[in-house]
Protein backbone atom coordinates (compact mmCIF):
# COMPACT_ATOMS: atom_id res chain seq x y z
CA UNK A 1 0.00 0.00 0.00
CA UNK A 2 2.60 2.68 1.04
CA UNK A 3 4.56 1.44 -2.28
CA UNK A 4 1.54 2.27 -4.70
CA UNK A 5 1.44 5.40 -3.07
CA UNK A 6 5.17 6.18 -3.36
CA UNK A 7 4.98 5.06 -6.97
CA UNK A 8 2.41 7.56 -7.82
CA UNK A 9 3.70 10.13 -6.10
CA UNK A 10 6.73 9.81 -8.46
CA UNK A 11 5.29 8.89 -11.10
CA UNK A 12 2.67 11.96 -11.37
CA UNK A 13 5.56 14.33 -9.44
CA UNK A 14 6.10 17.65 -11.68
CA UNK A 15 10.12 16.28 -11.24
CA UNK A 16 9.27 13.17 -13.44
CA UNK A 17 6.73 15.24 -16.57
CA UNK A 18 9.44 18.12 -16.34
CA UNK A 19 12.06 15.37 -17.34
CA UNK A 20 9.97 13.12 -19.20
CA UNK A 21 7.27 14.84 -21.02
CA UNK A 22 5.61 12.78 -23.39
CA UNK A 23 5.26 9.67 -21.19
CA UNK A 24 4.75 5.85 -22.51
CA UNK A 25 5.58 6.01 -25.61
CA UNK A 26 2.51 3.89 -26.68
CA UNK A 27 1.05 5.61 -29.40
CA UNK A 28 2.44 6.21 -33.07
CA UNK A 29 2.14 9.90 -32.06
CA UNK A 30 3.93 9.68 -28.73
CA UNK A 31 6.42 7.75 -30.10
CA UNK A 32 7.10 10.32 -33.11
CA UNK A 33 6.89 13.62 -30.33
CA UNK A 34 9.58 11.18 -28.02
CA UNK A 35 11.99 10.86 -31.08
CA UNK A 36 11.27 14.91 -32.25
CA UNK A 37 11.94 16.24 -28.47
CA UNK A 38 15.10 14.65 -27.67
CA UNK A 39 17.96 16.68 -28.93
CA UNK A 40 20.01 13.13 -29.03
CA UNK A 41 17.46 11.28 -30.79
CA UNK A 42 16.10 13.78 -32.70
CA UNK A 43 18.96 13.37 -35.04
CA UNK A 44 18.01 9.99 -35.97
CA UNK A 45 15.41 8.87 -38.42
CA UNK A 46 11.81 8.96 -37.01
CA UNK A 47 11.75 5.44 -38.85
CA UNK A 48 14.11 3.30 -40.80
CA UNK A 49 13.13 0.87 -43.71
CA UNK A 50 13.57 -2.86 -42.88
CA UNK A 51 16.15 -3.02 -46.38
CA UNK A 52 18.09 -0.35 -44.14
CA UNK A 53 18.83 -2.98 -41.24
CA UNK A 54 19.83 -6.04 -44.12
CA UNK A 55 23.10 -6.20 -43.26
CA UNK A 56 24.58 -8.00 -46.85
CA UNK A 57 23.54 -4.57 -48.33
CA UNK A 58 25.73 -2.36 -46.15
CA UNK A 59 27.75 -4.79 -44.28
CA UNK A 60 27.47 -2.07 -41.63
CA UNK A 61 30.36 -0.88 -43.10
CA UNK A 62 29.76 3.08 -42.66
CA UNK A 63 27.98 2.72 -39.25
CA UNK A 64 31.22 1.00 -37.59
CA UNK A 65 33.59 3.64 -39.32
CA UNK A 66 31.50 6.26 -37.33
CA UNK A 67 31.25 3.82 -34.35
CA UNK A 68 35.44 3.36 -34.80
CA UNK A 69 35.30 7.40 -34.81
CA UNK A 70 33.31 7.29 -31.66
CA UNK A 71 35.60 4.70 -29.47
CA UNK A 72 38.90 7.15 -31.19
CA UNK A 73 37.55 10.07 -29.81
CA UNK A 74 36.63 8.48 -26.10
CA UNK A 75 39.99 6.78 -25.92
CA UNK A 76 41.84 10.07 -27.31
CA UNK A 77 40.22 12.22 -24.69
CA UNK A 78 41.51 9.69 -21.80
CA UNK A 79 44.98 9.35 -22.77
CA UNK A 80 44.98 12.79 -23.13
CA UNK A 81 44.62 13.26 -19.53
CA UNK A 82 48.16 11.71 -19.59
CA UNK A 83 49.99 12.75 -21.83
CA UNK A 84 51.66 16.20 -22.37
CA UNK A 85 53.21 17.53 -26.04
CA UNK A 86 56.59 18.68 -25.17
CA UNK A 87 59.77 17.17 -26.38
CA UNK A 88 61.40 16.16 -23.15
CA UNK A 89 57.38 14.64 -21.97
CA UNK A 90 56.12 12.93 -24.51
CA UNK A 91 58.08 9.51 -25.34
CA UNK A 92 57.91 8.93 -21.44
CA UNK A 93 54.18 9.95 -20.76
CA UNK A 94 53.32 7.54 -23.42
CA UNK A 95 55.19 4.56 -22.18
CA UNK A 96 54.02 5.87 -18.25
CA UNK A 97 50.16 5.38 -19.68
CA UNK A 98 51.00 2.10 -20.97
CA UNK A 99 52.71 0.57 -17.91
CA UNK A 100 51.62 2.57 -14.85
CA UNK A 101 48.52 3.77 -15.42
CA UNK A 102 45.72 1.35 -14.86
CA UNK A 103 43.63 0.06 -18.24
CA UNK A 104 46.97 1.67 -20.14
CA UNK A 105 45.99 -0.63 -22.96
CA UNK A 106 44.14 2.66 -23.95
CA UNK A 107 47.12 3.77 -25.86
CA UNK A 108 47.01 0.50 -27.78
CA UNK A 109 43.14 0.48 -28.52
CA UNK A 110 43.04 4.21 -29.44
CA UNK A 111 46.25 2.80 -31.90
CA UNK A 112 44.39 -0.17 -32.99
CA UNK A 113 41.10 1.79 -33.62
CA UNK A 114 42.87 4.08 -35.66
CA UNK A 115 43.94 1.56 -38.06
CA UNK A 116 40.39 -0.39 -37.72
CA UNK A 117 38.55 2.99 -38.86
CA UNK A 118 41.10 3.24 -41.55
CA UNK A 119 40.61 -0.34 -43.13
CA UNK A 120 36.89 0.40 -42.40
CA UNK A 121 36.42 3.52 -44.17
CA UNK A 122 37.77 1.55 -47.48
CA UNK A 123 35.44 -1.17 -46.79
CA UNK A 124 32.77 1.11 -47.03
CA UNK A 125 34.03 2.87 -49.88
CA UNK A 126 34.33 0.01 -51.27
CA UNK A 127 30.58 -1.19 -50.59
CA UNK A 128 29.36 2.07 -51.82
CA UNK A 129 30.93 1.38 -55.27
CA UNK A 130 29.53 -2.22 -55.20
CA UNK A 131 26.32 -1.02 -54.47
CA UNK A 132 26.00 1.93 -57.06
CA UNK A 133 25.21 3.86 -54.04
CA UNK A 134 27.12 6.63 -55.66
CA UNK A 135 24.92 7.54 -58.37
CA UNK A 136 22.87 10.22 -59.13
CA UNK A 137 21.25 12.03 -57.31
CA UNK A 138 24.19 10.63 -55.05
CA UNK A 139 27.19 11.85 -56.78
CA UNK A 140 27.84 15.25 -53.85
CA UNK A 141 27.82 12.45 -51.15
CA UNK A 142 30.61 10.35 -52.24
CA UNK A 143 32.70 13.53 -52.59
CA UNK A 144 31.96 14.41 -49.44
CA UNK A 145 32.71 10.72 -48.33
CA UNK A 146 36.58 11.45 -49.74
CA UNK A 147 36.89 14.25 -48.42
CA UNK A 148 35.95 12.30 -45.03
CA UNK A 149 38.95 9.89 -46.54
CA UNK A 150 41.67 12.46 -47.08
CA UNK A 151 40.76 13.39 -43.10
CA UNK A 152 40.85 10.32 -41.57
CA UNK A 153 44.22 9.84 -42.90
CA UNK A 154 45.09 13.26 -42.17
CA UNK A 155 44.17 12.18 -38.48
CA UNK A 156 46.37 9.19 -38.91
CA UNK A 157 49.51 11.15 -40.28
CA UNK A 158 49.09 13.58 -36.76
CA UNK A 159 48.33 11.01 -34.34
CA UNK A 160 51.22 9.19 -35.61
CA UNK A 161 53.56 11.86 -34.61
CA UNK A 162 52.40 11.78 -30.94
CA UNK A 163 54.65 9.51 -29.22
CA UNK A 164 57.62 11.15 -30.73
CA UNK A 165 59.65 7.56 -31.07
CA UNK A 166 62.01 6.51 -34.27
CA UNK A 167 59.09 5.97 -36.54
CA UNK A 168 57.05 8.93 -35.75
CA UNK A 169 60.07 11.71 -36.14
CA UNK A 170 61.08 9.76 -39.72
CA UNK A 171 58.01 9.26 -40.96
CA UNK A 172 56.60 12.51 -40.33
CA UNK A 173 60.33 13.93 -41.82
CA UNK A 174 59.78 12.26 -44.83
CA UNK A 175 55.62 13.41 -45.18
CA UNK A 176 57.08 16.75 -44.74
CA UNK A 177 59.62 16.56 -47.12
CA UNK A 178 57.01 15.71 -50.04
CA UNK A 179 55.23 18.93 -48.86
CA UNK A 180 58.61 20.83 -49.56
CA UNK A 181 58.08 19.41 -53.42
CA UNK A 182 54.83 21.07 -54.02
CA UNK A 183 54.12 23.10 -57.11
CA UNK A 184 54.51 27.09 -56.61
CA UNK A 185 54.40 26.64 -52.72
CA UNK A 186 56.74 24.18 -52.16
CA UNK A 187 60.04 26.09 -51.79
CA UNK A 188 62.14 23.22 -53.43
CA UNK A 189 59.49 22.28 -55.80
CA UNK A 190 59.02 23.54 -59.58
CA UNK A 191 57.06 27.34 -59.92
CA UNK A 192 58.39 28.62 -56.65
CA UNK A 193 61.18 31.16 -58.29
CA UNK A 194 57.54 33.16 -59.77
CA UNK A 195 55.87 33.82 -56.48
CA UNK A 196 58.25 36.99 -55.68
CA UNK A 197 56.74 40.49 -55.02
CA UNK A 198 59.55 42.98 -56.50
CA UNK A 199 62.54 40.74 -55.59
CA UNK A 200 61.91 39.39 -52.66
CA UNK A 201 60.98 35.72 -52.42
CA UNK A 202 57.53 35.16 -51.04
CA UNK A 203 58.39 31.49 -50.71
CA UNK A 204 61.65 30.32 -49.28
CA UNK A 205 62.40 27.51 -46.84
CA UNK A 206 61.44 29.88 -43.89
CA UNK A 207 57.78 30.67 -45.28
CA UNK A 208 56.32 27.47 -47.77
CA UNK A 209 53.71 24.69 -47.18
CA UNK A 210 56.16 22.88 -45.46
CA UNK A 211 57.34 25.60 -43.22
CA UNK A 212 53.26 25.91 -42.27
CA UNK A 213 53.19 22.30 -41.71
CA UNK A 214 56.46 21.88 -39.69
CA UNK A 215 56.05 25.40 -38.01
CA UNK A 216 59.80 25.63 -38.38
CA UNK A 217 62.47 24.62 -40.64
CA UNK A 218 63.44 21.40 -38.56
CA UNK A 219 61.23 18.86 -37.01
CA UNK A 220 61.14 19.50 -32.84
CA UNK A 221 59.04 20.67 -30.00
CA UNK A 222 57.10 23.21 -32.33
CA UNK A 223 55.58 20.45 -34.53
CA UNK A 224 54.57 18.16 -31.97
CA UNK A 225 52.39 21.25 -30.32
CA UNK A 226 51.09 22.00 -33.64
CA UNK A 227 50.31 18.08 -34.49
CA UNK A 228 48.41 17.54 -31.05
CA UNK A 229 46.38 20.92 -31.79
CA UNK A 230 45.78 19.22 -35.19
CA UNK A 231 44.76 16.20 -34.21
CA UNK A 232 42.98 16.84 -30.95
CA UNK A 233 41.28 19.75 -32.28
CA UNK A 234 41.01 21.05 -35.49
CA UNK A 235 40.67 17.87 -37.51
CA UNK A 236 38.17 16.36 -35.43
CA UNK A 237 36.00 19.16 -35.87
CA UNK A 238 36.38 19.63 -39.37
CA UNK A 239 35.74 15.99 -39.69
CA UNK A 240 32.20 16.50 -37.72
CA UNK A 241 31.06 19.10 -39.74
CA UNK A 242 31.19 17.18 -42.87
CA UNK A 243 30.04 13.97 -40.97
CA UNK A 244 27.25 15.94 -40.35
CA UNK A 245 26.88 16.43 -44.08
CA UNK A 246 27.29 13.18 -45.02
CA UNK A 247 24.79 11.70 -42.67
CA UNK A 248 21.85 14.54 -43.49
CA UNK A 249 22.45 13.50 -47.50
CA UNK A 250 21.87 9.58 -47.09
CA UNK A 251 18.63 11.07 -44.25
CA UNK A 252 17.28 13.31 -47.04
CA UNK A 253 18.04 10.62 -50.07
CA UNK A 254 15.55 8.41 -48.33
CA UNK A 255 17.57 6.68 -45.36
CA UNK A 256 20.19 4.02 -45.82
CA UNK A 257 20.12 1.47 -47.93
CA UNK A 258 16.88 2.74 -50.02
CA UNK A 259 15.98 1.95 -53.31
CA UNK A 260 18.13 3.61 -56.42
CA UNK B 1 5.41 57.12 -56.09
CA UNK B 2 3.39 60.21 -56.73
CA UNK B 3 0.13 60.98 -54.50
CA UNK B 4 -2.72 62.43 -55.23
CA UNK B 5 -3.05 65.75 -54.30
CA UNK B 6 -6.82 65.29 -52.53
CA UNK B 7 -6.21 63.28 -49.31
CA UNK B 8 -10.32 62.64 -49.57
CA UNK B 9 -9.32 60.09 -53.08
CA UNK B 10 -6.41 58.26 -52.15
CA UNK B 11 -6.63 54.71 -51.47
CA UNK B 12 -6.12 53.51 -47.64
CA UNK B 13 -2.64 53.24 -47.78
CA UNK B 14 -1.32 56.22 -49.40
CA UNK B 15 -4.18 57.90 -46.96
CA UNK B 16 -2.26 56.27 -43.69
CA UNK B 17 1.21 57.27 -45.08
CA UNK B 18 0.44 60.75 -45.39
CA UNK B 19 -1.15 60.52 -41.61
CA UNK B 20 1.83 59.30 -40.38
CA UNK B 21 4.03 61.47 -43.03
CA UNK B 22 2.42 64.55 -41.47
CA UNK B 23 3.31 62.95 -37.97
CA UNK B 24 6.55 62.89 -38.79
CA UNK B 25 6.63 58.79 -38.05
CA UNK B 26 7.63 58.06 -41.57
CA UNK B 27 10.79 56.60 -43.38
CA UNK B 28 11.22 57.26 -46.45
CA UNK B 29 11.21 53.73 -47.82
CA UNK B 30 14.01 52.24 -50.26
CA UNK B 31 12.97 51.31 -53.42
CA UNK B 32 13.95 48.01 -55.10
CA UNK B 33 16.88 48.98 -56.39
CA UNK B 34 18.54 50.48 -53.22
CA UNK B 35 17.43 47.51 -51.64
CA UNK B 36 19.10 45.13 -53.79
CA UNK B 37 22.48 47.43 -53.83
CA UNK B 38 22.48 47.49 -49.78
CA UNK B 39 22.67 43.84 -49.53
CA UNK B 40 24.88 43.34 -52.27
CA UNK B 41 27.31 45.80 -50.74
CA UNK B 42 26.43 44.08 -47.05
CA UNK B 43 27.27 40.39 -48.85
CA UNK B 44 30.92 41.61 -50.43
CA UNK B 45 31.64 43.36 -47.13
CA UNK B 46 31.26 40.70 -45.33
CA UNK B 47 33.15 38.21 -47.84
CA UNK B 48 35.57 40.85 -47.58
CA UNK B 49 35.86 40.62 -43.64
CA UNK B 50 35.92 36.63 -43.71
CA UNK B 51 38.44 36.94 -46.32
CA UNK B 52 40.49 39.00 -44.60
CA UNK B 53 39.76 36.64 -40.92
CA UNK B 54 41.40 33.63 -43.17
CA UNK B 55 44.21 35.17 -44.25
CA UNK B 56 44.60 36.73 -40.75
CA UNK B 57 44.44 33.22 -39.80
CA UNK B 58 46.96 31.91 -41.96
CA UNK B 59 49.84 34.55 -41.69
CA UNK B 60 48.90 33.78 -37.53
CA UNK B 61 50.53 29.91 -38.39
CA UNK B 62 53.42 31.21 -40.12
CA UNK B 63 55.79 32.76 -37.39
CA UNK B 64 58.70 34.86 -38.58
CA UNK B 65 61.03 32.81 -35.72
CA UNK B 66 63.61 29.96 -36.46
CA UNK B 67 63.19 28.01 -33.47
CA UNK B 68 66.39 26.06 -34.50
CA UNK B 69 69.89 26.15 -33.62
CA UNK B 70 72.67 28.00 -34.88
CA UNK B 71 73.33 27.68 -38.82
CA UNK B 72 77.20 28.09 -38.38
CA UNK B 73 79.82 26.33 -36.45
CA UNK B 74 83.76 26.57 -36.50
CA UNK B 75 85.52 22.98 -37.42
CA UNK B 76 88.47 23.64 -36.05
CA UNK B 77 91.87 24.16 -38.30
CA UNK B 78 92.48 23.32 -41.91
CA UNK B 79 95.62 20.87 -41.01
CA UNK B 80 93.62 19.08 -38.46
CA UNK B 81 91.88 16.80 -41.29
CA UNK B 82 93.69 14.03 -43.63
CA UNK B 83 93.84 14.59 -47.44
CA UNK B 84 91.05 11.96 -48.88
CA UNK B 85 89.35 11.15 -45.40
CA UNK B 86 85.68 11.89 -44.40
CA UNK B 87 85.50 13.38 -40.54
CA UNK B 88 82.50 12.33 -38.76
CA UNK B 89 82.75 14.96 -35.77
CA UNK B 90 80.17 16.89 -36.79
CA UNK B 91 77.66 14.67 -38.30
CA UNK B 92 75.21 13.92 -34.91
CA UNK B 93 75.40 17.28 -33.82
CA UNK B 94 75.44 19.49 -36.79
CA UNK B 95 74.38 17.38 -39.38
CA UNK B 96 77.46 17.48 -41.37
CA UNK B 97 80.71 15.67 -42.83
CA UNK B 98 84.20 17.15 -43.34
CA UNK B 99 85.73 15.83 -46.73
CA UNK B 100 88.39 16.02 -47.77
CA UNK B 101 89.54 14.86 -51.03
CA UNK B 102 93.38 15.15 -52.92
CA UNK B 103 92.75 19.08 -53.75
CA UNK B 104 90.27 20.72 -51.56
CA UNK B 105 87.89 20.70 -47.91
CA UNK B 106 84.33 20.90 -48.91
CA UNK B 107 81.09 20.00 -46.35
CA UNK B 108 78.58 17.68 -46.89
CA UNK B 109 75.06 17.51 -45.58
CA UNK B 110 73.97 14.21 -43.81
CA UNK B 111 70.78 14.14 -45.52
CA UNK B 112 70.19 11.59 -48.26
CA UNK B 113 68.39 13.54 -51.23
CA UNK B 114 66.33 10.48 -51.58
CA UNK B 115 63.75 10.86 -48.48
CA UNK B 116 65.68 12.79 -45.67
CA UNK B 117 67.48 9.93 -43.47
CA UNK B 118 71.19 9.91 -42.35
CA UNK B 119 73.58 7.72 -44.44
CA UNK B 120 76.67 6.11 -42.60
CA UNK B 121 79.86 6.42 -44.15
CA UNK B 122 81.47 2.98 -45.13
CA UNK B 123 85.03 3.18 -44.93
CA UNK B 124 85.95 0.11 -46.54
CA UNK B 125 84.34 0.80 -49.72
CA UNK B 126 84.96 4.47 -49.24
CA UNK B 127 80.99 5.37 -49.57
CA UNK B 128 78.25 6.65 -47.86
CA UNK B 129 74.90 4.27 -47.73
CA UNK B 130 71.91 5.32 -46.45
CA UNK B 131 70.09 2.99 -44.69
CA UNK B 132 66.82 3.47 -45.46
CA UNK B 133 66.41 2.37 -48.97
CA UNK B 134 69.93 2.11 -49.79
CA UNK B 135 71.09 5.21 -51.86
CA UNK B 136 74.75 5.22 -52.45
CA UNK B 137 77.65 8.38 -52.63
CA UNK B 138 81.31 8.30 -53.75
CA UNK B 139 83.56 9.10 -50.90
CA UNK B 140 86.47 10.85 -51.15
CA UNK B 141 88.43 8.71 -54.11
CA UNK B 142 90.06 9.57 -56.95
CA UNK B 143 88.85 10.34 -60.21
CA UNK B 144 85.27 10.79 -58.68
CA UNK B 145 83.43 13.67 -56.37
CA UNK B 146 83.11 12.75 -52.92
CA UNK B 147 78.88 13.20 -52.42
CA UNK B 148 78.11 12.04 -55.78
CA UNK B 149 75.05 9.44 -56.28
CA UNK B 150 75.68 6.37 -57.80
CA UNK B 151 73.67 3.65 -56.55
CA UNK B 152 70.18 3.37 -54.95
CA UNK B 153 67.27 5.75 -55.21
CA UNK B 154 68.88 9.14 -54.61
CA UNK B 155 68.05 11.69 -57.66
CA UNK B 156 70.90 13.75 -56.94
CA UNK B 157 74.15 13.87 -55.02
CA UNK B 158 74.69 15.30 -51.24
CA UNK B 159 74.13 19.20 -50.68
CA UNK B 160 77.31 21.02 -49.61
CA UNK B 161 77.34 23.51 -47.39
CA UNK B 162 79.04 26.95 -47.54
CA UNK B 163 82.57 26.87 -46.26
CA UNK B 164 85.48 29.27 -45.36
CA UNK B 165 88.40 30.11 -43.77
CA UNK B 166 87.89 33.06 -40.53
CA UNK B 167 90.84 35.49 -40.19
CA UNK B 168 92.57 33.13 -37.47
CA UNK B 169 92.78 30.04 -39.95
CA UNK B 170 89.31 28.05 -38.73
CA UNK B 171 87.24 26.81 -40.82
CA UNK B 172 83.49 27.95 -40.69
CA UNK B 173 80.82 26.55 -42.13
CA UNK B 174 77.49 28.11 -43.08
CA UNK B 175 74.31 25.63 -43.40
CA UNK B 176 72.41 28.17 -44.17
CA UNK B 177 73.54 28.30 -47.75
CA UNK B 178 73.91 25.36 -49.93
CA UNK B 179 75.48 24.56 -53.17
CA UNK B 180 73.94 21.74 -55.07
CA UNK B 181 76.03 19.84 -57.45
CA UNK B 182 73.09 19.12 -60.39
CA UNK B 183 72.97 22.80 -60.56
CA UNK B 184 76.63 23.53 -61.30
CA UNK B 185 77.20 25.27 -58.09
CA UNK B 186 79.88 22.93 -57.20
CA UNK B 187 82.63 24.59 -58.81
CA UNK B 188 81.49 27.99 -57.00
CA UNK B 189 84.40 28.93 -54.52
CA UNK B 190 82.22 29.43 -51.59
CA UNK B 191 81.46 25.84 -51.58
CA UNK B 192 84.91 24.08 -50.84
CA UNK B 193 88.22 25.71 -49.62
CA UNK B 194 91.20 24.25 -52.22
CA UNK B 195 94.12 23.11 -49.74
Amino acid sequence: MFFDKLKENILESQVKKSIFRVGIPNTDRKRVLIMLGNVFLHLHPTKARTSGVKLRYTWCAGGLSFFLFLVLTLTGVLLMFYYRPAVEYAYTDMVDLREQVPFGIMRELHRWSAHAMVIMVMLHMFRVFMTGSYKPPREFNWVIGVILLVLTFLLSFTGYLLPWDQLAIWAITVGSNMAKATPFLGAGGPGAEFLQLGGIPLIHPGDDARFLLIGAKELGGITLNRFYVLHCIFIPLVAVIFMAVHFWRIRKDGGISGPM
Amino acid sequence: MAEQSNPANTNPREAAIARLKAQGAWNTPMDRRRFFSTAAAGWALFAAGLGGLTAICGAFMAPRVDFGKAQTFRAGPLDKYQPNSVNEEYKSSQKAWIVRDSEKLFALSTVCTHLGCTPNYDLNEIKFKCPCHGSGFYGPRPGVEAGTNFEGPAPRPLERYKVSLTEDGQILVDKSQKFLSEKGEWSNPESFIAC
